[in-house]
Parts: structure tokens; sequence; C-alpha cells
């Protein structure tokens, strides 16, 4: 493509360039200078030339590789400005050279012994560092992966945009200062730390899942972003079961999103929400990233979860769920993951799966556990299946019980509805 | 870089165990004096600055190449002390 193209095309090329490679060039610019605020200010400044140039010049072939080069350039001419750092001067410059004509690095850095060689997964596995209050870590890899600015972030985590600021600025000065390492971690951290990127990837997907409002676009943004970089993780660690576990999931609970609230922003319960609805194709590749996943017969608690969600994606009808299926996934996930959450949730699959008694007598084995202390899950399952049971007089004492708990005011109202069903019926 | 750890112990423990390999073994809090300088005047007081849970019983400053190697051997001296904290610091160059 040459000149000539209108201002939209090159708009658009850009905003597609800058979803895609935005966090590949802060990577590899925070490589080579070691400085993230430089980094950013570079591949910022890349981006803004790539509008102009790309209308004159027409859009480059490999559109990454010009906008690296020309952030690694940018970063060089700021270098010699400031005459700081000689050496790091020099590194750039080497760098600048081995990168041959397509763009395509050769890779010369070999500190890590992971045998995983990416600058985005150094960028992720860095911000995702232990020594870093996870609130950090969230907004770190948002900013400097995902390419959301300062405010976006404030945003959707509904804090002020100065104290969002603030947590960025604190993380980079943390790194630098307490020397935490830029690079995927060596073998004997490896696992733990992939737990913790993991981790990372599925709040951020949660707090967006959590959005249920219209008004709330950016929060719910955060679930795209989230499966964006899971993707960008299953692409480098492609033989990570849980990885592939791990998106596996996002994706099925992702394709069940649009139904999850009613046109007045209300939530609808699994059983009552339109399947019709449901995005079949995000579905059927979750489903067979979990079947790849599955096969690697290395189990963990992503792959599970996501064989859950997958029994719930797949039943064509609320009443063709396999509940048996589903009470024997959380008893592997609680075998993987002990957990009082689990085991309500396995109470109430076995209520399901064998009728409402079955479960009670599960749920009422939780009455003591202090994990579920003040939870008003415990009453509102214990509700449900009374409900179920045909116990609407008992079932109302539990909602009641539960509403004394509950803080969200859209289960706030899901609960008094319920309640008022059980009281007329 | 260098980076200083410092090897804390429970309140109630006496301090006889943290020892081997640290730079410097501290005798218990009880033992300290602050000091406090201000117009002139020096302040003393009985005890450590601060007193929690923990207090600070010995010093290790130990040359790491990164977070992650100064992190290994702050563990190594939390299981000698059968999980006590150890905080790392990195020392200004």
């Amino acid at each position: 493509m040459k000149g000539g193209e209108n201002t939209n095309a090159v708009e658009e090329a850009v905003a597609a360039a800058f979803r895609a490679e935005w966090g590949q060039v802060v990577a590899t610019l925070i490589r080579v200078t070691g400085d993230w605020d430089l980094a950013e200010e570079c591949a910022q400044d890349a981006f803004a030339q790539a509008l102009d140039r790309w209308r004159r010049d027409g859009v480059p072939r490999r559109p990454g590789a010009w906008l690296t080069t020309t952030a690694r350039n940018r970063a060089l001419d700021v270098l010699r400005r400031e005459a700081v750092g000689a050496a790091k001067l020099r590194e750039v410059a080497v760098t600048a050279r081995e990168e041959p004509s397509d763009g395509r690095e050769t890779d010369t850095d070999d500190t890590d012994d992971s045998g995983v060689r990416d600058d985005r997964l150094r960028l992720l596995f860095t911000c995702c560092h232990p020594a870093l209050p996870i609130e950090a870590r969230v907004a770190l890899t948002l900013r400097t992966l995902a390419g959301l600015t300062t405010p976006e972030i404030a945003r959707a985590f509904l804090v002020p945009e100065a104290t969002m600021a603030q947590r960025l600025v604190r993380a980079k000065r943390k790194i630098r200062n307490a020397g935490i390492p830029y690079r995927v971690p060596p073998a004997h951290l490896l696992p733990e730390r992939t737990t913790g990127v993991l981790g990372v990837i599925y709040l951020l997907f949660n707090e967006g899942y959590a959005a249920t409002s219209g008004a709330d676009r950016v929060r719910a943004n955060l679930c795209g972003e989230a499966i964006r970089l899971a993707r960008v993780l299953a692409d480098l660690m492609p033989d990570e079961p849980e990885v592939l576990g791990l998106l596996a999931l996002l994706l099925l609970h992702d394709a069940r999103r649009a139904t999850r609230v009613d046109a007045a922003g209300e939530p609808v319960s699994l059983e009552d929400q339109d399947r019709s609805l449901w995005d079949r194709a995000e579905a059927e590749e979750g489903a067979g990233l979990l079947e790849t996943a599955l096969r690697g017969g290395r189990p963990g608690p992503y792959q599970v979860q996501a064989a859950i969600a997958a029994c719930h994606t797949t039943a064509a009808t609320a009443g063709a769920t396999d509940w048996a299926d589903i009470a024997g996934l959380y008893g592997e996930l609680e075998r993987l993951v002990p957990s009082a959450v689990v085991r309500l949730n396995r109470a109430f699959a076995v209520g399901m799966a064998e009728g409402p008694d079955a479960g009670l007598a599960l749920v009422a084995e939780l009455a003591d556990e202090d994990e579920l202390a003040g939870y008003h899950l415990l009453p509102a399952t214990r509700a449900d299946l009374l409900r179920r049971g045909g116990r609407p007089r008992e079932a109302a004492t539990a909602y009641e019980r539960a509403l004394e708990l509950v803080e969200n005011e859209a289960e706030r109202r899901f609960l008094e509805k319920r309640l008022a069903e059980c009281r007329s019926g | 870089m260098k980076y200083v750890l410092f090897v804390c112990l429970p309140e109630s423990d006496e301090v006889t165990r943290p020892g081997e390999g640290l730079t410097a073994r501290l005798r218990p809090p009880d033992d300290a004096t602050t000091v406090r300088a201000r117009d002139d005047e020096v302040l003393l007081s009985d005890g450590p600055f601060a007193r929690g849970e923990e207090y600070v019983a010995g010093l290790d400053l130990v040359e790491a190449a990164d977070l992650d190697e100064a992190v290994a051997l702050a563990a190594r001296h939390s299981a000698a002390l059968g999980g006590g904290p150890v905080e790392v610091r990195p020392v200004w160059d």
C-alpha cells in the first residue's frame, strides 16, 4: 500500500497496531534502555509519528518492527541528548544495529535459563513480581502491556487518577530501586511465578466481569484485556496446560457475558439466561483449548474451573446440565485448592445432581467454617436448595439471613425477589 | 546490588538462635536505648524506637545480583528461624 490512503484507514491501522504492538514495543524498549518511563515515552512518540508518516508513506509491511525501530531511535536521541549513561547508550546502539532489516530480532540476550525469550513475557513476569503489591501488578500490566492510559486504569478500578498515577510511579520505582530483575524467572521459580501471572490476569478478568451496568464500559473492557493478555501468554507458553486452562476459562465465561444481566441491569441466574445469545464461537474456542490443555495430563485449578464452565456452557438447556459431572469436578478442585467456598459450590452441585437434601446435608457441614463466616452465599445456597426442595418457609428464613450479609446491590435485589417468591408461594 | 536483611523474631522469643552467617547478631530490645537529639538536647529512652510483634534480632549485609537472589538468601535465614520474618532492603548505591 502506498501513499494516498485515506486518513481513516491510516488511523485504523495505527489503532490496530497500538492494540497489537504496544506491549511488544514497550517491552523491547525497557530491555534495551532499562528505563520504564523512557520506554513508555518513546513508544508513545513512535505511535504519534506513525500517524504522520504512514499517511505520507503508506502503512509498513511490519508495523511492529517499524514502531520498535522508531521508538528505539527516539530513545537513542534522548539518551544522546541527555548524555547520561554512556554505557546504556552503547547498548541501545548495539541492539539497534543487530536488528536485521526485516525487524526480526536476533536473540542475543541469554539471561533467561527458562528457554523462553520474548520481551513481552519478561515484561509480564516483571509486572507481576510478587514483591509488588497486587494492585500495582494489575495496574502496571494494564499500563505497560495493554497500553491503557492512567486515567482509564483509574476509572476501571474506581480510584482517583492521582492515586493511580502514584501507584504506577511507586511500582516502577520499586522495580528499579529494589532490583527486581527484568526477565522470565529461572526454571526453579517459574511454576510459582507463572501461577502469579495467571492470578493477575484472572483478577483483571473478574474486575471486568463484576462490572454490570452499561455505564461501566471501561471496567467491562477489562475482560477483553484479560483475554488478550491470556492469549499472549498462551502463545508464548503453549506447553503450559494451566495457561491454556486459564484462557479457556476466560473464554467460556466471556461467552455468556451478554446474558448475565437483563435490559434493566439486573443479574439473571444461569438457568434463566437466554442460551441462544451465548457466543458459540467463543465457547467452542474455549472448549477446544481446554481439550488441548487436558491432553497435557497435568490438571490444575484453572483447567478444572474451565471444565466446570464448559459443563454449563455446552449444555443445550439448563435442565440438560450434567450436575453429577460438575459435582465431581468441584471435588477435584477441592483436592487441588482446599477451600470452603469450593466445598459450598460442590454442595450445591450435589444438591442439583442427587436432590436438594443431599446438598443441604453438605451445606450443613460448612456451618462452622471460619472462611464462610459472614459470607452471604452460605445462607443463599441453603435457601436456594430449600426452595428447590419445596420448603419455602425455611427458604425464606435463609434468604433473610443472606440479605443481612449481602453487600452488592444487584445481588440484594435478586435475593429480595427470591424471598418474595418464597413468601407468596 | 547490596541488600540488608533484617532478621526478625517474635517478641516472645528469647534470642539465642539467629547467628549463623549474620553480619551482626543483636541483643534483645530490652537492652536497647533510643536516642533523639533536638535543639541541643539529647533525649534518651529505654527500649527500641518501636515495639511490634516482632523485633530485629540480627542484620545481614549481602551482595546479590537482584531481588530474587536476595530473597533466596532471606528465605534461608527465615527457614533457620522456623519461619520468622526477614525484611529485605536495598542499600543506596
